[in-house]
């Protein structure tokens, strides 16, 4: 950055300096949301939550940079190469959480919202235990595309600076939405989800539709979690994930299980995330901690607003428990 | 009935809780065997995972961490009952675990899940300083019960308003209280770092603290092999008998329980859904908030990130574990405060993190959890 930049930073008005930051968080704050969403969504659309998404997540923060980390170190030849097999790793850790939960969940009288509980403590404790030796050394971080370098001010060209997991999320959202509404597999979920008694008397075993479904939401969970570690905020630290896959669930429902409403909601929960920060350095010096409140708040509001005690929530598939 | 080998013990007949004998003089003593049976039921299997959980760990800290199990083993029993002192710090970490198990254990007779505990945690901590703030130092006799309503109220109506939004307008309560959650976390933090921050709490942000009089301190003139106990367990332990004496045995304990199990006939019977919805969901949400309470009276005596460190989720789990058994909350929630009070030993004596019993506990929830077939199994016989 020249200095002449730093001078144009200074001189962006207020309020295009929170829109700016705004964009920014929508861009590159919503990727984690993206992914954990679109993973729980995939699951809820199976008929069954998984709260454990938080632990899937961190776990897979951990193992991309430990293994982006110790790849570019043994081959600095292959440093683009690292991070990007970090995302798949973390992907794979996912899909065993996934199976974990799907495992226990297919048992009879377990609970599924204790066993996502569970999931999310043992995941945050194991990613803590395993990952003590991560916090000082540096991994190669996923690369982005300076989409902003026309414009002099540095809150712009922070806003556009597009990296690759967003951009692939953003292809996902709507394919996963296709995928769902027309192909046979897609038909298959959406059956488990909606009319468990139909799946089985097509001779579909409703347990491993959803076991699949969940180990697919679970990689796609870790790959969220990666994006922590790798790209923003790019450091392996405890309290890295700050409960983003928590909020998934209310995220879903936020985005009636609709995949490409997934991609809007994760857009303005990466904003919301953003608020804050963004109105503090506005020199708004009081309150901004209430701004972290904004996307629970929203999804509260959109529940009461759209809720009846008289039927299910519009779009909820049948068999969810929660809806 | 499948009475082989492992499952003998889980396949004991069905406890007769709500038929008291009365033939002979030891009635009374029958009828408390029956009341305790499920939870000596419960322990007995938790027992035998209990022992898997040993094992999974101890090959993990092996073959992961290399380090010796059976070493590690000893070091956290005697951080956790080993000691006079490890107990005390044992039971210290358990009252709030029981109070916060209360939160899920209350509405799930009901067949609700709720999982807002953390919240309401922390905002009867909050209200705890406030009034600590407002009574002032000069008569801890008043203000240490005053802090205790103030915070078991505030988390009440956290917990209340998931009841009375599923009751009204049909809002799942795991979801709301969750949400509830996030937004009591993002209310907690701007009033500790803001609103009521102490202005010389630089580096960890903290409330103004409420005074070495309103501390809520150790039991005086126990024995000298007792273990030290301070008297935020006494309140947990009473309340958890309480919980099992009104869900149990009192005739509102047995509408929630037709509330629970058929919605249909307790409307059918005329029995006044919303109200016992709401009551229930006021007391569960009172036992976290005293939690909060507790933790931060007893610890740090102001209210800070230390009171976010997840005590809600805990209890979830051990209500869950407990089987959302009043009676069972109190010796499960002793056995993981024991873990939990481990960490700091294990951790300086072994080198380990200190996310170690994290891992060790999170393995025992999932066994715990997976031994649920066992135990259903032996119910359905």
């Amino acid at each position: 950055m020249t200095p002449d930049a730093v001078q144009a930073t200074a001189q962006l008005s207020p309020l295009a300096a929170v829109f700016f930051a705004l964009l920014g968080g929508a861009i590159s704050l919503s990727t984690p949301y993206l992914f954990v969403s679109l993973g729980e969504c995939l699951t809820e659309r199976s008929g069954r939550v998984n709260l454990g998404l938080e632990g899937t997540m961190i776990l897979g923060a951990v193992a991309a940079y430990a293994v982006a980390y110790h790849l570019a170190t043994a081959y600095p030849g292959a440093t683009w190469l690292a991070p990007w097999l970090g995302v798949l790793v973390a992907g794979f850790v996912g899909v065993g959480m996934g199976w974990l939960h799907a495992w226990l969940c297919a048992k009879d009288g377990v609970n599924h919202i204790a066993v996502g509980i569970a999931l999310m403590i043992f995941g945050v404790g194991l990613a803590i235990f395993l990952g003590k030796p991560y916090i000082q050394p540096k991994a190669p971080h996923l690369p982005a595309l300076a989409l902003g370098n026309w414009s002099t001010y540095e809150a712009v060209r922070s806003a556009f600076k597009i990296n690759g997991l967003f951009l692939l999320g953003l292809g996902l959202a709507p394919a996963i939405a296709w995928g769902l509404g027309n192909t046979r597999w897609g038909m298959i979920l959406r059956m488990a989800g909606e009319s468990s008694d139909a799946a089985r008397a097509l001779g579909y075993s409703v347990n491993r539709v959803r076991m699949l479904a969940t180990c697919a939401g679970g990689f796609l969970a870790g790959v969220g979690g990666s994006f922590l570690s790798l790209y923003n905020p790019g450091v392996w630290a405890e309290g890295l994930s700050r409960g983003q896959g928590l909020m998934a669930v209310a995220l879903v429902i936020f985005a009636r299980w609709n995949p490409r409403t997934c991609l809007l909601a994760s857009l303005m929960f990466g904003a919301a995330e953003a608020l804050g920060p963004a109105l503090q350095a506005a020199g708004l010096s009081r309150g901004y901690q209430l701004y972290a409140a904004v996307p629970a708040a929203m999804t509260l509001v959109i529940m009461i607003a759209t809720c009846s005690t008289k039927r299910t929530l519009a779009g909820a598939p049948a068999e969810l428990s929660v809806s | 009935m499948a009475t082989q080998g492992g499952t003998a013990m889980i396949a004991a007949p069905p406890p007769s809780v709500h038929l008291a004998p009365a033939e002979d003089g030891a009635s009374a003593v029958a009828s408390l065997r029956a009341a305790l049976a499920p939870a000596l039921r419960a322990f007995g299997l938790q027992s035998a995972v209990f022992l898997a959980t040993l094992v999974i760990f101890g090959v993990f800290l092996l073959i992961i961490a290399g380090k010796n199990p059976l070493a590690v083993y000893a070091d956290m029993w005697k951080g956790s009952f080993g000691t006079r002192f490890s107990q005390g710090a044992t039971l210290a970490k358990a009252a709030p675990l029981m109070l916060t198990a209360l939160c899920t254990a209350l509405p799930a007779r009901l067949g609700m899940v709720v999982i807002g505990n953390e919240g309401a945690l922390l905002l009867g901590g909050l209200t705890g300083v406030v009034v600590a703030q407002l009574f002032g130092p000069d008569m801890p006799y008043v203000t240490i019960p005053a802090m205790l309503l103030g915070g078991g109220l505030a988390g009440g109506i956290w917990i209340a308003l998931a009841g009375a939004l599923r009751q009204f307008r049909g809002v799942n309560e795991t979801i709301s209280s969750l949400l509830l959650y996030y937004i009591g976390l993002a209310l907690f933090n701007f009033c500790v770092e803001d609103l009521l921050r102490d202005p010389t709490s630089l580096n960890k942000p903290s409330t103004v603290p409420i005074g070495e009089a309103n501390m809520i301190g150790a039991i005086q003139g126990l024995p000298a092999w007792f273990p030290e106990m301070h008297w935020g367990l006494v309140i947990g332990v009473v309340l958890c008998l309480v919980a099992a004496v009104v869900m149990d045995r009192s005739t509102f304990g047995f509408a929630a329980r037709v509330v629970g199990g058929n919605v249909k006939a307790a409307r059918l019977q005329g029995l006044p859904i919303t109200a016992i919805v709401l009551i229930t969901c006021l007391l569960a949400g009172a036992a976290a908030g005293m939690a909060g309470v507790v933790e931060m009276a007893v610890a740090e005596g102001k209210a800070n990130a230390s009171l976010a460190a997840g005590l809600g989720f805990s209890g979830i789990l051990v209500a869950f574990v407990a089987r959302q058994n009043p009676l069972a909350i109190i010796p499960v929630a002793i056995v993981f405060g024991g873990i939990t009070a481990s960490g700091g030993l294990v951790q300086r004596r072994h080198e380990l993190p200190d996310a170690t019993v994290d891992v060790f506990t999170g393995i025992l929830f999932i066994l715990v959890l997976a031994s649920e077939v066992f135990a259903n199994r032996g119910r359905q016989s």
